[in-house]
């Protein structure tokens, strides 16, 4: 028997004032039902910033709301963004200001129609989660305090010390519980349920009882977050592994800019763990072998706070000519005191002791480009519309696209929560206009075919964590901050031969209660998916923007590639079209630092 | 270097008890107990299941007892317990029902976060723009909404042990954090249900939750905060606060515990039916001996005593 053993505040639950109550029709839950055992307005995937977002928007325009999510709320990747949140509040400062620093942080490859709300919208939402109960750091009048982020001409980023995503993300969690929200807590999602092609729900499995289940939806969120666990190290958490861009796209919707893939300047090499922007932002320096504040030679204006991807270049090229040490360059934070760091800087000092053992009071610590974030995504408009009806997507599994070739800092936690909202309040208003049988438990039942026979598959010499160690380990080495055609392709041809590899390993654990093995070989699926798009994107790219650096194209190129490459699912791989960008008033002008 | 784990297994599709099972992996020198695992789970034996994303100690899904204390397995370096024992001991965290093996069920911890209400509760319409608020103000909250939620904390509750419904560390670290926002106007009503029976006064300052806290909240202390936050305010009707007043009245009195009076005056020396329900216990110390003397003697030093009290008291201010 199914239920909502772990569920927030299911006892809380409203009724749909859109739907019927949920019906079951007798007998086991193994019997196919015409009727889906769960249903509900909007089904939002994914319980982090973008997701609790939507769920508190759509839920306030009068819908009947779920989240689903395979790990807790609290636990969700949006803990990890550090540094804080983007909006052009101060008296000196204008959201065309803010928009204007994106769009050039972008390399012009961000649409700028969607640039426009992002920064008009920000300061409201930012004083709503101060209302939800945001401690947001204050200055000495009480009001609101700022800090200045890489790319950014004024100090617009607000942030809780070195704990702004955590901050942010503990307080939507808290209104979900005010709200009464129904979360459907450690379920995953394997498959979008698509009737007609139109987005009706999704077959998900309770972790803890292994059992699938239908969930029907008059609107699907997809809100899971990134694919950065394509890459070995990585900034991101295990979980994030592109299960809602892959799922997207095997259902044919557009992913677009997957090249983009944001290489953080200050990484820890040996796990590869983040360390905020946060320390450049309070004035740390990078230095090299010979003691130099290198950035001096690539953005002499801005120094340590160019935007990322000017970073990670001049780190990788001190590195690659010699003046590295040990495979890194040196952050320094020393001169700011002890008593800045504790007030503002606590956790990547922690961070330093536990994974390099270094003391940033006291000593500078080795860093490196690291894989961070990915600027592409399920294409959608500014409602968070994807183009199978029904189906929306908002945060970094999203592509609005607001970020273009290169995300600024603080511009990410703004983007979930700006365009969450949109996709939530939106999302309700279809499903108020729809009416219509939903889909049934069959779908339920071709997953569960599905997964049976991979666990009857027998085990063979390979593994699922091998497979995925290979993938992580060759698109580090061939998809870089500095990319050539040849290892490119190579990594084309790779991923490949990791797809087939895919096709006939086995899963050793063959239980229903938490059976991880099974989901880390349903995650390395999703995984090879979003790998494969950013590998054939990078070829196709042939220019330099942003992130996406050719060592064979250095230079920009705004006559042809000025555009979104988009990748469309087929069998045999990505089938790739153009997306024209969106110029509204800013025209792409030489981009220095 | 070579990494002998001893983990605690369990899976209830086979019905059988739990039990330990041995692993050795090789890592290098400054991995983590996390790494060590997952090393298990993904090239030795898939069927271990454990919960863990960031490896960041940022999420909190880790929490798990290493060498029989609770700790964050991502946080915690081999290199760091190796030391302790010939092999790692590595068991579910405690206080909760494990699911599989390293898995706990979490739905009584977050019930019990739940339960205190924790959400900002304003007063009135909003202002304008931001609430406004004291920079020292919210960097004392900060320090606690560090709480990742992991659980060390109610793992290692020696009150959990004996007594289920207690709110336990990290909710009442929670409730402290509302209690003390300059945002919330609900923290009169707060301070009375954290008052009630399993609230603050439940903990018995055994200090293990801030030992073992892996971000440095200390729920403890931020439990008697609350408890002086409520006395502050006058709210006193309750066993928890007389009990500490008799406690300090008492030593202040004689220089000694009257442990005669204790249970007397809290429960409330009107409370008469709370008091005869004590009288069976009573009786069998009475036979046993070991009722303690209703007259004690003032200590010869108690003027002493007296000045410590006043020297404190008039610290305080």
């Amino acid at each position: 028997m199914l239920g909502f053993r772990i569920c927030d505040a299911a006892a809380n639950h409203r009724t749909s004032v859109f739907l019927a109550p949920a019906r079951r029709t007798p007998g086991s839950p193994r019997e196919v039902s015409e009727v889906a055992l769960y249903q509900h307005d909007v089904l939002i995937i994914g319980a982090g910033l973008a997701g609790m977002r939507a769920a508190i928007a759509a839920q306030a325009e009068g819908a009947d709301v779920a989240i689903i999510s395979k790990v807790h709320p609290v636990r969700s990747h949006s803990n990890a963004a550090q540094g804080g949140i983007n909006a052009a509040l101060g008296e000196d400062d204008s959201w065309e200001e803010h928009a204007f620093d994106t769009i050039k942080g972008s390399d012009y490859l961000g649409d700028q129609d969607a640039i426009e709300v992002l920064c008009a919208e920000a300061g409201a939402e930012l004083i709503s989660l101060e209302r939800m109960g945001v401690i947001f750091h204050r200055g000495d009048d009480g009001r609101l305090g700022s800090r200045a982020f890489g790319g950014s001409s004024k100090a617009r980023t607000y942030f809780v010390g070195d704990i702004t995503g955590q901050a942010m993300l503990h307080v939507l969690y808290e209104q979900l519980i005010k709200h009464g929200l129904r979360v459907y807590e450690e379920w995953f999602v394997t498959d979008l349920i698509i009737d007609d092609g139109v987005c009706k729900g999704a077959v998900a499995m309770d972790i803890r009882s292994g059992e699938l289940s239908a969930i029907a939806a008059r609107a699907v969120i997809m809100a899971t977050g990134g694919t950065g666990r394509v890459y070995e190290p990585s900034t991101n958490a295990l979980i994030c592994t592109g299960d809602g861009i892959s799922l997207a796209y095997r259902a044919g919707a557009p992913i677009i800019d997957m090249e983009m893939v944001q290489f953080h300047p200050t990484t820890l090499k040996t796990t590869g763990a983040l360390l905020s922007e946060a320390a450049r932002s309070e004035g740390a320096y990078l230095l090299n072998s010979e003691g130099e504040r290198f950035m001096s030679k690539y953005a002499p204006n801005m120094m340590e706070l160019a935007s990322r991807d000017v970073v990670s270049r001049a780190e990788q090229t001190e590195i690659n000519e010699g003046r590295g040490i040990d495979g890194c360059v040196l952050l320094d934070v020393r001169h700011l005191g002890y008593d800045r760091i504790r007030e503002r800087l606590w956790q990547i000092r922690e961070l330093g002791i536990d994974f390099a053992g270094v003391d940033m009071v006291k000593d500078p610590v080795p860093v490196r480009p690291g894989c961070h974030y990915i600027m592409g995504g399920i294409k959608t408009d500014k409602e968070g519309r994807t183009s199978i009806e029904g189906l929306y997507a908002a945060g970094e599994a999203a592509c609005v696209s607001v970020h273009g070739a290169n995300r600024l800092g603080a511009n990410s936690l703004l983007d979930t929560v700006i365009f969450g909202r949109h996709a939530g309040v939106d999302a309700a208003a279809r499903a108020r206009s729809m009416d219509g049988p939903l889909p049934g438990e069959r779908y339920a039942e071709d997953t569960r075919k599905r997964l049976q026979s991979w666990l009857d598959r027998p085990l063979n010499a390979d593994r699922v964590g091998k497979i995925r160690l290979d993938l992580g380990n060759m698109m580090f080495e061939k998809v870089q901050v500095f990319r050539t055609e040849d290892r490119l392709k190579e990594a084309v041809e790779g991923v490949r031969e990791l797809k087939k590899r895919y096709e006939t390993v086995g899963v050793e654990n063959k239980g229903k209660v938490f059976n991880t093995d099974l989901l880390f070989a349903i995650e390395l699926g999703f995984l090879l998916d979003c790998a494969e798009m950013t590998a054939v994107g990078a070829v196709e790219r042939k220019e330099s923007r942003g992130a996406h650096f050719r060592v064979d194209y250095p230079a920009r190129d705004d006559a042809n590639w000025l555009k979104h490459i988009a990748c469309n699912y087929t069998p045999e791989g990505p089938k790739l079209t153009d997306i024209p960008v969106t110029i509204t008033r800013w025209q792409p002008q030489e981009r220095k630092y | 270097m070579e990494v002998k784990l001893k983990v605690l297994r369990y899976d209830p599709e086979t019905g059988k008890e739990p039990e330990y099972k041995r692993y050795t992996v090789d890592l290098p020198e400054s991995s983590t107990i996390l790494d060590s695992l997952i090393e298990v789970r993904e090239f030795h034996d898939g069927t271990l299941s454990l919960r863990c994303s960031c490896r960041s100690a940022i999420c909190g899904s880790c929490a798990m007892r290493i060498n029989g204390r609770a700790r964050l397995a991502c946080k915690t370096q081999i290199s760091l317990v190796a030391g302790e024992a010939d092999e790692i001991t590595v068991e579910p965290a405690g206080n909760m029902p494990t699911i599989k093996d390293l898995v706990v069920d979490m739905a009584p911890f977050w019930n019990k976060i739940r339960a205190v209400k924790p959400w900002l509760q304003p007063a009135g319409p909003p202002p304008e723009r931001e609430y406004l608020a004291s920079k020292e103000s919210m960097i004392e909250l900060v320090e606690v909404m560090n709480c990742i939620m992991c659980g060390a904390c109610v793992s290692d509750c020696t009150v959990l042990e004996v007594d289920k419904t207690f709110l336990g560390p990290a909710a009442l670290a929670k409730a402290w954090r509302f209690a003390h926002d300059p945002r919330d106007d609900s923290t009169a009503a707060r301070l009375r249900e954290l008052s009630e029976a399993s609230g603050i006064w439940d903990c018995t300052r055994c200090n293990f939750c801030v030992e073992v806290c892996p971000k440095d909240v200390k729920p403890m202390e931020q439990i008697m905060r609350l408890r002086s936050e409520a006395t502050g305010i006058g709210i006193t009707n309750n066993a928890g606060s007389r009990h500490t007043f008799a406690f300090t009245n008492t030593v202040k009195q004689g220089g000694r515990l009257n442990e005669f009076q204790m249970l007397p005056r809290t429960h409330g020396l009107l409370n008469i039916p709370a008091n005869l329900a004590e009288l069976p216990g009573g009786i069998r110390m009475i036979r046993a001996g070991k009722m303690p003397s209703p007259f004690t003697h003032k200590i010869p030093g108690v003027a002493h005593v007296r000045r410590i009290f006043k020297q404190f008291e008039h610290q305080k201010g």
